[in-house]
């Protein structure tokens, strides 16, 4: 049905209701001032969105305490936190929660485990990161450098000892709770008893941490890994609609300044140089829309290819828009105190994030054969 | 209020219809004109004039039935002028008269339509048109001449903008017209492309005839009567939902498929770039489809015609790359005439040279940019040097 790619009167309510919040809570300015403290996460903001608005028991079902809602609605939640490059949890938590889901219809003794984490999730209490590299795609074969004792895992739930290092981790600085992928099996992992360490990030507004296990305490989750898949795959989705915010955030914002900005006695936005490409940004941002509500609402063999698709197109189309935001803007977008690279840096980073445009290309041409030789 | 017919009653309709008019042993004439009276051609349409008044959505509800059940359809690509451009402009601006008269046979495929706008003096600014016609009693002269003229060999009906008085700034000296093809005065001649062959004409236009009553909206109003003709023109060429690889990127990878030895791993990645740009550009014209059930057309069917025209350029582009010494041949540059334009039966090199007309036709895509960042965006408008002058000022 192509009505599925419009959106529904409830997404629009949903959506009002993030972006009223973020416009009181989350305005650029205070984004950037936070860039430069010790809590580059907003924990504030995440509590008036993740329980105020229920953005973070979204895909929660209504037995364990969450809106029971699909990913069409939280792409929306992404589109609105990309508009403002907000620095809060959603996606990590989107991801962990799709993989205890998943985990939870797995079967092997542990679904008591990931009902109570759904749960917490649910009621705000926990946060929870699957601890994986950032730049991992959904079709990854992740082992991980972390080793588990005792080995191989037994079936059902068991606590086991975790050692080892995971690197540019989104989100962990303000977990809870890590979900621990290792060599084919997931562990549950208490924050507190790992050792996070903040990196210096590109992407000032989601900063990515190493985290360090040290013969850590560790309880079986899942053992197998078509959960992690799954998980990736939705946040992968997810991660487009994000995508497309941002894009179009830069486009409005930049619209806005060319109109106002003179040059030679003329508004800049009345040059054909400046106007063809703005107009050439929307056609693409209106195609990543389409797309992006595509990835979102497809099901079954089509999901995995729709997914490839948002990933490939709207990767591209962010940076886009965000590298002509700055070259649009000249001067005063090249510097600090504008915005401009607040969504550069998220853009460029995003599209490395989840797989990048060419490998969703690569694993694309696997799915619709069109094999590379 | 259109009348409200659920999907169940509007599938009775059309399953009483056919019982009582079985596509096998009607006429395909009679049956065509029969749809047509019992409003099941185009849904959208008022009572009387095809239609039921229905959302645009349900179309493909009829289409559907009416294919199920073996019936002879109006040959739409034949007819592609009259029922996108032509019709619409008539519904909009035609008397009850005018309706009556040229509805029902544009529909049935009785009568070919052609348009005649351009101008070899007037193409992006088409305001700009030099074709005169002058009042004389109840009839209008015209003297001029019209190029890239689609279907005009074959045309009954031409839709016809001209200049009524050029004492006046451009946009407001226009008029609009019906003119008959067959009336003395218009001469068509084949206006050979770069393919080989004549899809387009030029057509000489001297000392026609036009009745007043052929006239489409106000004398002056041309201009007003032509956007409405031109939006339509640009959702008929982008617009409307296809199935997966269909159109050039199935071709492209129909042969990446079937040929091995094409396989090359740079190309790999332009390839999948141009697979997913297709993707793209299909949903959103799904999607466009979506929102058009409800509304009418706006700007973004520029978008798609954009889109289309870049994409179907790029990728015949990398076919004639793919396939080596095989893309030196071309099939037949032989002078012909064809009704529609077969993108996938011809050889590469013939879809390589036509699409080069996908960003000019209907539009340049330069002007295309133009129309979606003033009307869409609200950038500024280009510095228009004619605007208060006369058009008979004007430099040329």
């Amino acid at each position: 049905m192509s009505d599925e790619l419009l959106y529904s009167e409830t997404e629009e309510e949903l959506r009002t209701a993030v972006a009223d919040l973020l416009a009181d809570r989350a305005p650029w300015s205070a984004v950037l001032a936070r860039t430069e403290t010790a809590e580059p996460y907003d924990a504030q903001l995440w509590k008036a969105l993740g329980t105020g608005i229920g953005a973070a028991g979204l895909l929660i079902p209504e037995e364990l305490g969450g809106a029971g809602a699909t990913l069409r609605e939280a792409a929306v939640v992404a589109e609105e936190l990309g508009k403002a490059v907000a620095p809060v949890p959603f996606l990590g938590n989107l991801m962990a929660t799709e993989l205890l889901l998943a985990a939870r219809e797995s079967g092997n003794g542990t679904a008591a485990a990931a009902e109570d984490l759904l749960r917490g999730i649910a009621s705000g209490e926990v946060t929870a990161v699957i601890a994986i590299p950032f730049t991992r795609s959904p079709d990854t074969t992740y082992k991980g450098r972390v080793s588990v004792t005792p080995w191989p895992p037994r079936e059902a739930p068991h606590p086991a000892r975790l050692t080892g290092k995971v690197t540019s981790v989104a989100g962990a600085q303000t977990a809870d709770v890590l979900l621990v992928p290792s060599d084919g099996s997931i562990y549950v992992v208490q924050a507190a008893d790992a050792r996070i360490t903040p990196v210096t990030t590109l992407d000032m507004t989601r900063v990515l941490s190493d985290v360090e296990f040290d013969d850590t305490p560790g309880q079986l989750l899942a053992i197998r890994y078509e959960p992690l898949s799954q998980a990736l795959l939705s946040g992968a989705a997810i991660l487009a609609s994000e995508q497309l915010g941002l894009a179009e955030q830069c486009l409005t914002t930049t619209v806005e300044y060319v109109k106002t900005r003179h040059q030679f006695g003329r508004a800049v936005g009345s040059y054909q140089g400046l106007k063809h490409r703005l107009a050439q940004l929307w056609v693409q941002i209106a195609q990543a829309r389409a797309v992006a509500r595509h990835a979102v609402s497809a099901t079954g063999a089509e999901r995995e290819i729709a997914v490839a698709i948002a990933q490939a197109h709207c990767s591209a189309v962010a940076v886009q828009a965000a590298e002509e935001c700055v070259q649009m803007h000249g001067g005063i977008g090249f510097t600090w105190e504008h915005p401009a690279h607040l969504y550069l840096k998220r853009a460029k980073s995003s599209s490395i994030a989840l797989g990048s445009p060419t490998r969703h290309r690569r694993r694309l041409a696997e799915l619709v054969d069109l094999p590379a030789s | 209020m259109p009348p409200l017919i659920t999907q169940h009653d509007l599938e009775n309709r059309i399953h009483d219809f056919l019982a009582a008019h079985d596509p096998g042993s009607t006429d395909r004439l009679d049956f065509l004109r029969a749809r047509f009276d019992a409003g099941l051609a185009w849904l959208h349409y008022p009572p009387g004039l095809g239609g039921l008044g229905l959302p645009r959505d349900r179309q493909p509800i009829a289409e559907k039935a009416f294919a199920a059940a073996g019936a002879p359809d109006n040959g739409p690509r034949r007819i592609g002028i009259g029922l996108g451009m032509a019709a619409p402009t008539i519904l909009a601006f035609g008397s009850d008269e005018q309706k009556q008269r040229w509805l029902r046979p544009l529909w049935c495929g009785e009568e070919v339509w052609c348009q005649l706008f351009s101008e070899p003096g007037a193409g992006s600014d088409l305001a700009a048109l030099a074709t005169r016609a002058v009042r004389d009693g109840d009839d209008w002269v015209v003297n001029g001449q019209k190029v890239w003229t689609s279907m005009a060999h074959e045309a009954r009906w031409a839709i016809l903008v001209t200049r009524t008085d050029p004492d006046v700034p451009k946009h407001q000296g226009m008029t609009y017209f019906v003119l008959d093809m067959t009336a003395p005065g218009v001469e068509v001649r084949p206006l050979r492309q770069i393919t080989g062959e004549a899809e387009f004409n030029e057509v000489f236009l001297t000392d026609v005839r036009i009745p007043d009553s052929q006239r489409l909206g106000a004398v002056g109003e041309g201009w007003k009567v032509a956007q409405t003709t031109l939006m339509n023109e640009r959702v008929a060429i982008g617009g409307g939902a296809s199935p997966r690889e269909s159109g050039m990127i199935g071709v492209l990878a129909k042969t990446w498929r079937e040929n091995e030895k094409v396989r090359d791993a740079a190309l790999h990645d332009r390839l999948m770039t141009l697979w997913v740009a297709a993707e793209a550009a299909r949903l959103t014209a799904q999607r466009l489809s979506a929102q058009l059930a409800a509304g009418q057309p706006g700007p973004e069917g520029s978008a798609a015609k954009y889109a289309f025209a870049t994409l179907n350029q790029q990728i015949s582009g990398l076919e004639l790359e793919l396939l080596g010494e095989e893309a030196l041949r071309y099939d037949d540059w032989t002078m012909r005439r064809p009704d529609t334009v077969d993108f996938v039966g011809r050889s590469p090199g013939y879809r390589y040279l036509r699409s080069k007309g996908n960003s000019i036709e209907g539009g340049t895509s330069e002007i295309l940019l133009n129309i979606i960042a003033e009307r869409v965006l609200g950038l500024p408008g280009e510095i228009r040097a004619d605007k208060d002058v006369a058009w008979k000022d004007l430099p040329r």
